[in-house]
């Protein structure tokens, strides 16, 4: 069964006369335990279709569901990990960050919240910087609390959009071997918006490649014994056919 | 902190040099004199009386002001209507001088405290609403979207996230504000203080300027300075330290 469905979505918006479509018959399912890449040059509405699985956009045409049932409003069981680097409550800790977003969201209780924290900061490498303000964390630590918040909710799905996007080259890669390892612990299903070709490789099982302005999807790829030569070629050179692209 | 102690020093001590050598107590007592009528004002009763008075009429004043701003700024934030006529409202009082209401003010409600709280609520109001507003309006739309990625009701979403967000912008409107209305009340209360018999802290100052004790005018003038100083710098810095320093949310 389908973890998501994302069923010929059109997402537009629109910016005082003019309309603008961001993305446009956009068709996928991915599956539990999938890591599930979405991957675009900029301004493919990319972002766009991920708010919109987080329920922040309605799309004009076609539905998004997770487990069948239709997304309508941002709720707990699809947690955001943003790109920015002020998505921590400047005014909790970062212990307390993660216990309110699973108190506040009603998914555990007080005490159970407490230990889940503590839990995911372990297993972020935080525990020292647990009492902390975010506001005295470097940008990868924030992203490592961010991704431990997400995590410690148990959402049905994962979504995060370029997560590692403002982080240092070294940073990064150590992040993104940080968020395999998490994943492989924990079989999360995660929806993973990212521009970059090496990043959508090493990160996803599967790879929905978009074309821009708008996006539409040019292909579809397994993750295996792919190369990012080949998936620039697909995303750059227009020859290839929708769903032809199977490898 | 050392040397400003020793400034102080310093210009307590040419202050009294100077009305020594000045030799007129009714134009400048000195120092010493003026921490002598101080001392005795607080001895009968008479000073911590017009402080007492000063500030339970400045608090109501200040409660009512922040309260009616919390409801114009959660109009203005619900409506575009709303926002029009905070933006014209603010525009058009900001720039006036609360006292300059107080004669209207006095035709309106008498005399007696309520003028002066209607004087202090236009004093604290308009800074007040337009810094709320602005903070609510300077909320970074990522941590709105985390506020409900967590499916917060409405209420609580607001007291939870909202507000702890445009806490830094909050407590400038309550500075400038207090600035505002300590200021405006001790003048309303030079024109006129007393009412049912208890007079604040501007009254105090009128009453013996008219009794010609000089060193008591003085003592007043000390009071009013070291009341303002104690709000601004340790009340307003604790809770700025406690909260948005403490938070780095200071800009």
């Amino acid at each position: 069964m389908h973890k998501l469905a994302v069923d010929d979505v059109t997402l537009q918006y629109t910016n005082g006369k003019h309309t603008f479509t961001a993305v446009e018959h956009v068709t996928f399912q991915a599956v539990a335990s999938d890591r599930y890449v979405i991957l675009g040059p900029s301004g493919c509405g990319k972002s766009t279709l991920l708010r919109a699985i987080g329920g922040y956009i309605q799309p004009s045409k076609g539905a998004i569901r997770l487990d069948e049932k239709p997304v309508r409003a941002p709720g707990p069981d699809r947690v955001f990990v943003f790109q920015e680097l002020d998505q921590l409550l400047p005014w909790k800790t970062v212990r307390e960050n993660i216990v309110f977003a699973l108190t506040a969201s009603g998914r555990f209780p007080r005490p159970e919240a407490l230990a889940r924290a503590d839990k995911f900061i372990e297993k972020v490498n935080l525990a020292k910087f647990s009492a902390n303000y975010p506001h005295t964390l470097s940008g990868g630590m924030k992203q490592r609390v961010a991704i431990a918040r997400a995590m410690a909710m148990e959402p049905e799905i994962l979504l995060m959009d370029e997560p590692f996007a403002a982080l240092d080259a070294l940073t990064r890669s150590k992040m993104q071997e940080e968020l395999l390892q998490l994943c492989s612990e924990s079989k999360f299903t995660v929806v993973f918006v990212t521009h970059s070709i090496p990043e959508a490789l090493r990160i996803g099982t599967r790879i929905l490649l978009l074309s821009a302005q708008p996006g539409r999807v040019k292909a579809e790829l397994e993750n295996s014994g792919l190369d990012a030569a080949r998936v620039h070629e697909i995303l750059f050179d227009g020859n290839m056919q929708e769903g032809a692209a199977h490898v | 902190m050392f040397r400003k102690v020793i400034l102080l020093i310093v210009l307590a001590v040419i202050w009294e040099g100077y009305a020594r050598w000045l030799a007129n107590p009714l134009l400048l007592p000195t120092f010493s004199e003026t921490l002598r009528a101080l001392a005795s004002s607080i001895a009968s009763g008479q000073l911590p009386r017009a402080v007492t008075f000063t500030l339970g009429l400045l608090l109501k004043g200040y409660v009512a002001g922040l309260v009616l701003a919390g409801i114009l700024t959660a109009f203005a934030s619900s409506t575009r209507t709303g926002a029009d006529l905070l933006e014209i409202l603010t525009s058009m009082f900001n720039p006036l001088p609360s006292i300059a209401l107080l004669p209207i003010a006095l035709i309106w409600f008498g005399l007696g405290d309520n003028s002066i709280i209607f004087v202090l609520i236009h004093a604290v109001l308009w800074s007040a609403a337009l810094n709320t507003y602005a903070g609510f309006r300077g909320v970074s739309p990522t941590l709105k979207m985390v506020g409900q990625n967590y499916g917060l009701s409405t209420p609580s979403y607001i007291t939870r996230i909202l507000v702890p967000a445009a806490f830094p912008s909050i407590l400038t409107g309550m500075k400038v504000g207090w600035a505002f209305a300590w200021r405006t009340l001790i003048a309303a209360e030079l024109v006129f203080g007393v009412s049912s018999g208890s007079g604040g802290l501007g009254w105090y100052i009128f009453e013996n300027k008219n009794q010609l004790l000089i060193a008591n005018v003085f003592g007043g003038l000390l009071t009013v300075i070291v009341l303002g100083l104690i709000v601004e710098n340790l009340i307003f810095k604790t809770i700025e330290n406690a909260t948005v320093r403490r938070w780095g949310m200071q800009n």
